[in-house]
C-alpha cells in the first residue's frame, strides 16, 4: 500500500473522487494541505477573495454540471465565512463538499486561535458532516462525503480536518475505497409500483390536469422524459423558480413560472386544476401562497426522492417516493402494458380556458423612450445570447425579471438562490459556471445592491481570466424591498435607497476589466451586442433602469394562488 | 397527543446532537429523551417522548429518518407497547409517622426505599410516566419532596415487532 502524509491523502482522495477544481482560501490550519496541493497542479485551485464566494462558486459549478462542487478553507473564520454558501446549497439541494481546517485534535475545546466548532455551526445546514480524527480515515471519509453529497436528494457535506491529522511528517497507508456503502444510508430510488398505478388511475380521470415541475427534475436529469410525458397527454406545464428549464420555456405547453411572481396563466391553471402532478417540487410558500386556499379542487400526485418533502405543507393524495427519472421510466413501462387515455374533449376545453388566461399577457409592460425598463434588459440579453447562456442571478427584482423574461429551454441554465435567497450569490456562481464550462457564455444578472455583496471577486476573475458578463440592473435602490414598501408600507422607503453607489464603470476598470454604462433605451441592444462580442473579457454593464418599476404579477398575501396584482392598478 | 419515538442509529460522536438539533431546528418539542448503546455496541437507541398531531409526528419521523446516521424510526404508540421510566425521589422523612406513610405509599406503588438517613428517604420507582406522576402527587401530600430525577421513557413494542437492522 502506498504511504503518504495526511495532507497528501486529502489531495489524493480529492483526485480519486474525480475532483478537478477546488475553490478555496489558505490559512494556518490548512497550510499542510495547501503544500500538498502545490505538488498537484492537475487539481486546479481558484483562490477567491472571500470564502463565501468560494462556496457560491462551487455551488454554481455544481448547478451547471451536476458534479459535486469542492471548497477548501481554513479553520475558524475561513470556515464560518462559508456558512451562507453552505446554507444556500442546502436549501436548493446542491451537491457540495466543504473541507475545512480545524485546530489540532489536542487543542479542540480550548478556544485555540482560529478555533470554531464547524461541525456544530454547520449542523442545521448540511446533509451530513464529518470530523476526521485519524489520518487513516481520510480516504474513506472523503469518499463518503462525495457519495452522500451526490446521491439521493443532493446536498452539502462538511469534512472538518484538524491540523495534526494532516501532519506532513507522519506517513500512513493510503487506499481509496472502490465502492462506498453506508449501512444507515440507502435513499429510495424506485417508486412503489402500486402507487404508480394509483397515480395513473387518477391521471386517467383528469379533466383539468397540470404538471408542476421543480428543481428535483433538474437534479434527476430527466428533462426529455418529462417533455415526452407532458406531450403524450397534452398537459400544461409550469416550472418553479428552481425548475426553470426542466421543461422547455418556449414550448407551447409551457405556462412559465408559477408562484409569488408567477404568470397569470400558470397560477390560474394551478388554482383551477383537478389533478396536479408534482415532480421534484416542494410546495414552497413562495409557490402556494395561503396553503388553506391552495388549489381547492386538485387531487395531488407528488413524486419526490425525499419523503420528508411529501405532505410537508400540502398533503399529497398519491405520494410516490423515488427518483423522478426512475419513476417516469416505470410509468412509461406501465403505460405500455396498460395504456390510459385522457378525456380529449375535456383537455381541449381546459386548454381553451388556459389560452384565455394566457391572452391576458401578464408579462406585458410599457416601454419608454426616456428610461430603460428592467424587463427590456432581460429581453435584450435573451436576444444577444440566443437564449442559450448560462444565466446566474442574484436576489431581488432582477432575479424575478430574469426568471420571467428569459425562457430557458434547457436544464442547468438558470442558476439562482431560490430557497435561501442569498444576495451576493450570482456573481461567484457565474464564475463557477465559467470555470466548469469555459466555452459557455456565463452571465450574471444582478442589481446595484446584490453585486456589492461579493464584488471583491472581480479580482479573482482577473487572476484566473474568468470572463463572465455582469448585467447590473441599476435602479439606485434595493428594488424588491422598495416594491414591498410601496405596496405594503405606504411607500415608506426605510433604508432601501442607496445614496452612495460607486461608479461601477470606474470600479471594474480599477480591477482591470471592461465597464459599460447604458441609460438610453435606444442604445441598449447595441451595447448588449458589444458586450457579448468581447468574448474573452469580463464586461460589467451598468444599466440604469427605471426605479419605479415593480415586478408583476404578484400574489396577494394570504390569498389563493391566483389572487394576484397584475400591475400597480389591476387585480386578477 | 403524546408519542414515544424509538430511533436506532450509529453509535458515533455527533449523532445525538444531530437528533436533538433537528428537533429544535424544526420546532418539535422533546418531553423526555434517553439514549444508550444497544446490545450491538456500534448502534445506539434513543427513545424520545414528544407531543404532536399525526401530521407533526409524520414529519418528525421523516426528518429523523433522513439523517444519514439513522437506521430506523418507529412510533411505539402506534401499536401495543411496553414503556418504563425510572424515578428516584428524595423525601423529607424526619418523623416516625412520615416514615411510615412514605413506606406505605412506596409499597402501594411497588417502590423501594434505597437510601435512608435520619431525615431523608430515597424512593426508587419504576413504571409508566403516569404511575410516576401519581406517586409524586401522593407523597406531596405526606411530606416535602427534596429532589427528583427521572430517566425518561424507554420502550419496546410487544410481540414479534422489533426495531432491528
Amino acid at each position: 500500500m502506498e504511504m503518504m502524509s495526511g495532507a497528501e491523502m486529502v489531495v489524493r482522495a480529492l483526485k480519486d473522487a474525480g475532483v478537478k477544481h477546488v475553490f478555496g482560501y489558505p490559512g494556518g490550519a490548512v497550510l499542510d494541505i495547501y503544500d500538498a496541493l502545490f505538488a498537484a497542479p492537475e487539481l486546479e485551485h481558484i483562490l477567491v477573495r472571500h470564502e463565501q464566494a468560494a462556496a457560491h462558486m462551487a455551488d454554481g459549478y455544481a448547478r451547471a454540471t451536476g458534479e459535486v462542487g469542492t471548497v477548501l478553507v481554513t479553520s475558524g473564520p475561513g470556515a464560518t465565512n462559508t456558512i451562507t454558501g453552505i446554507a444556500t446549497a442546502y436549501m436548493d439541494s446542491i451537491p457540495m463538499v466543504v473541507l475545512s481546517g480545524q485546530v489540532p485534535t489536542f487543542m479542540i475545546g480550548e478556544d485555540a486561535f482560529q478555533e470554531c466548532d464547524m461541525v456544530g455551526c454547520s449542523r442545521p445546514i448540511v446533509k451530513h458532516s464529518f470530523l476526521c480524527k485519524k489520518a487513516e480515515d481520510i480516504p474513506v471519509m472523503i469518499a463518503k462525503a462525495y457519495h452522500i453529497a451526490s446521491t439521493g436528494r443532493p446536498g452539502p457535506v462538511v469534512v472538518d480536518i484538524p491540523k495534526d491529522v494532516v501532519n506532513p511528517k507522519e506517513s500512513h497507508p493510503y487506499e481509496y475505497p472502490k465502492d462506498v456503502s453506508i449501512r444507515s444510508y440507502n435513499p429510495t430510488v424506485k417508486g412503489h409500483k402500486r402507487q404508480i398505478k394509483k397515480a395513473l388511475d387518477v391521471l386517467a380521470t383528469a379533466k383539468r390536469p397540470v404538471l408542476y415541475v421543480g428543481g428535483g427534475a433538474i437534479a434527476a436529469e430527466c428533462s426529455d422524459k418529462i417533455t415526452a410525458f407532458a406531450e403524450k397527454f397534452n398537459l400544461p406545464v409550469t416550472n418553479t423558480l428552481m425548475g426553470l428549464g426542466a421543461f422547455p420555456g418556449t414550448h407551447k405547453q409551457c405556462l412559465g413560472m408559477l408562484g409569488m411572481h408567477g404568470t397569470y396563466e400558470a397560477n390560474k391553471t394551478m388554482h383551477h386544476s383537478d389533478v396536479i402532478i408534482a415532480l421534484g417540487a416542494r410546495f414552497d410558500d413562495r409557490v402556494t401562497n395561503n396553503v388553506k386556499k391552495f388549489c381547492p379542487d386538485a387531487t395531488i400526485l407528488h413524486v419526490d426522492i425525499d419523503p420528508a418533502s411529501i405532505s410537508k405543507t400540502i398533503s399529497a393524495d398519491v405520494p410516490i417516493v423515488g427518483s423522478i427519472d426512475q419513476v417516469l421510466t416505470d410509468i412509461e413501462a406501465h403505460l405500455e402494458v396498460n395504456p390510459i387515455e385522457l378525456d380529449k374533449d375535456a383537455i381541449d376545453t381546459w386548454w381553451q380556458q388556459i389560452e384565455g388566461w394566457r391572452s391576458r399577457q401578464s408579462l406585458s409592460y410599457e416601454k419608454s423612450d426616456e428610461v430603460i425598463k428592467p424587463q427590456q434588459v432581460i429581453e435584450s440579453l435573451y436576444k444577444a445570447t440566443n437564449g442559450e447562456a448560462y444565466v446566474s442571478s442574484d436576489v431581488g427584482q432582477h432575479q424575478m425579471f430574469g426568471a420571467l423574461y428569459y425562457p430557458f429551454d434547457k436544464p442547468r441554465r438558470w442558476i439562482n438562490s431560490g430557497g435561501l435567497g442569498t444576495m451576493g450569490f450570482g456573481f461567484p456562481a457565474a464564475m463557477g459556471v465559467k470555470v466548469a464550462l469555459p466555452d459557455s457564455v456565463s452571465v450574471c444578472i444582478t442589481g446595484d445592491g446584490s453585486i456589492q455583496m461579493n464584488i471583491q471577486e472581480l479580482s479573482t476573475c482577473l487572476q484566473y481570466g474568468i470572463p463572465v458578463k455582469i448585467i447590473t440592473l441599476n435602479n439606485q435602490a434595493l428594488g424588491m424591498v422598495r416594491q414591498w414598501q410601496d405596496l405594503i408600507y405606504q411607500g415608506r422607503h426605510s433604508e432601501s435607497y442607496m445614496e452612495a453607489i460607486p461608479d461601477f464603470v470606474k470600479l471594474v476598470e480599477a480591477y482591470g476589466h471592461v465597464g459599460m454604462r447604458v441609460s438610453d433605451p435606444k442604445e441598449l441592444d447595441a451595447a448588449m451586442e458589444k458586450c457579448f462580442a468581447m468574448e474573452d473579457k469580463l464586461v460589467f454593464m451598468d444599466i440604469i433602469v427605471d426605479q419605479s418599476e415593480h415586478v408583476y404579477p404578484m400574489q396577494i398575501k394570504f390569498g389563493a394562488m391566483d389572487d394576484m396584482l397584475l400591475s400597480k392598478t389591476e387585480r386578477s | 397527543m403524546r408519542r414515544i419515538l424509538s430511533i436506532v442509529l450509529e453509535n458515533e460522536p455527533g449523532a445525538l446532537s444531530r437528533i436533538v438539533g433537528l428537533f429544535s431546528q424544526r420546532g418539535y418539542n422533546i418531553d423526555s429523551l434517553t439514549v444508550a448503546p444497544t446490545d450491538d455496541e456500534t448502534l445506539s437507541r434513543i427513545t424520545i417522548t414528544t407531543y404532536g398531531d399525526d401530521h407533526v409526528i409524520e414529519q418528525i419521523t421523516k426528518q429523523v429518518n433522513k439523517l444519514v446516521d439513522v437506521f430506523k424510526v418507529a412510533d411505539l404508540t402506534d401499536g401495543a407497547h411496553i414503556e418504563r421510566e425510572l424515578m428516584l425521589v428524595k423525601l423529607r422523612a424526619a418523623s416516625a409517622k412520615t416514615r411510615d406513610e412514605i413506606k406505605r405509599t412506596a409499597d402501594i406503588f411497588r417502590g423501594q426505599i434505597v437510601d435512608v438517613t435520619p431525615n431523608t428517604y430515597v424512593v426508587q420507582l419504576l413504571g409508566t410516566s403516569e404511575k410516576l406522576d401519581a406517586f409524586i402527587d401522593s407523597v406531596r401530600q405526606e411530606t416535602e419532596i427534596i429532589e427528583t430525577v427521572r430517566s425518561g421513557v424507554s420502550g419496546l413494542s410487544r410481540g414479534e415487532k422489533a426495531l432491528r437492522i
